[in-house]
């Protein structure tokens, strides 16, 4: 246990598995601009996105970036922590929703297609 | 048994001194820690725009060509240049380090591709008339809310605000790779191997910067 500890030099992960890594991401990110051109509610896609997004991410930082052959206790360090400051963040939207609401509305239907009738 | 014989059973032998609790130098443990910190910029920018986006009429303008086709080639380039990247770092942990500065070139290369056809992508949209702080009088009318509510002017701001700020670390990023791939034989593995994590971090900060601000904001309806 202790000599494997030793290795930290040796970069584990062969080029064949990076490359595959490199194909589901151009696969993800092709998935993203075909849905671009779908129509759907924007928050559906918002969700959608993001997801891709979160699995993409997760695939650079666990092979390109090589977080998943780290030690147990620099993943615990590193990725709980910025998790939680990144959704401290979302504090903001309840007010960004709020004004929203707060725009002028107009009342009366735009006058063109009325006036046209005549 | 004594305590020394049981101590590497412990993890919290690890923190009585004397050895890498992490089992990584004190230089890898600090890009990892720039890396969460610069997460959090790019995170509180990427919030502050989507606020802005959700308390506004938004405008959504990029066309297919040449938006969406630049955006995405670039992706393919940053992508490709992690490959790349990775590539290189392996070269460099088997102790190739000819090899190592060959895919650090390539790397970038990918970068510069990426940087070159963002500054052209960019001259599109300032051509078209848009601005930090106005939008091109032809979109204000186009993308305003079927009750007469004008788009944001802040669209040009949020844009070149995050990808500025991106296309800034790619430029830097490739200074970087630079200096690494001309230094390669006498830097030891683990330097090499911290070049890639900031590199990575570049392209994973995209990762989210392109569906949010490209593939969220398509004109759909001009092709």
């Amino acid at each position: 246990m202790s000599a494997h500890a030793e290795e930290h030099e040796h970069f584990a992960g062969s080029n064949k598995l990076f490359t595959s890594i490199w194909v589901w991401l151009l696969l993800l990110t092709l998935i993203e601009i075909v849905l671009a051109y779908k129509p759907m509610a924007i928050h559906f896609m918002l969700t959608i996105l993001l997801g891709l997004s979160i699995i993409k991410a997760a695939l650079i930082v666990a092979y390109f970036m090589h977080l998943k052959f780290e030690r147990l206790s620099l993943i615990l360090t590193i990725v709980p922590m910025l998790v939680v400051c990144i959704c401290l963040l979302f504090v903001f939207f309840p007010d960004s929703f709020r004004s929203h609401g707060l725009r002028y509305q107009f009342k009366e239907t735009p006058p063109a297609p009325a006036e046209a009738t005549h | 048994m004594s305590t020394e014989a049981r101590a590497p059973h412990f993890p919290a032998a690890d923190w009585d001194g004397g050895v890498f609790p992490y089992r990584v130098g004190h230089r890898k443990l600090g890009m990892w820690l720039f890396i969460v910190s610069d997460s959090l910029t790019f995170s509180a920018l990427l919030i502050g725009y989507s606020y802005l986006r959700a308390s506004n009429v938004w405008p959504t303008p990029f066309p297919f060509y040449p938006s969406i086709v630049f955006s995405s080639v670039m992706t393919f380039c940053l992508l490709s240049s992690s490959l790349t990247m990775v590539f290189g770092v392996s070269a460099s942990s088997r102790g190739d380090q000819a090899k190592a500065r060959k895919w650090i070139l390539a790397t970038i290369v990918f970068g510069l591709a990426f940087i070159i056809l963002h500054l052209i992508e960019w001259n599109h949209l300032y051509s078209e008339g848009l601005r930090p702080f106005s939008l091109p009088a032809e979109w204000v009318t186009r993308y305003a809310a079927p009750d007469g509510t004008l788009p944001s002017p802040l669209f040009g701001a949020t844009f070149f605000t995050i990808t500025g700020l991106h296309m800034f670390h790619v430029f830097t990023g490739t200074i970087y790779l630079a200096v690494v791939a001309a230094r390669v034989k006498k830097l030891k593995h683990e330097d090499v191997e911290i070049s890639g994590l900031y590199w990575h971090f570049v392209d994973l900060v995209w990762m989210f910067v392109f569906p949010l601000i490209y593939i969220m904001s398509v004109d759909v309806g001009a092709h």
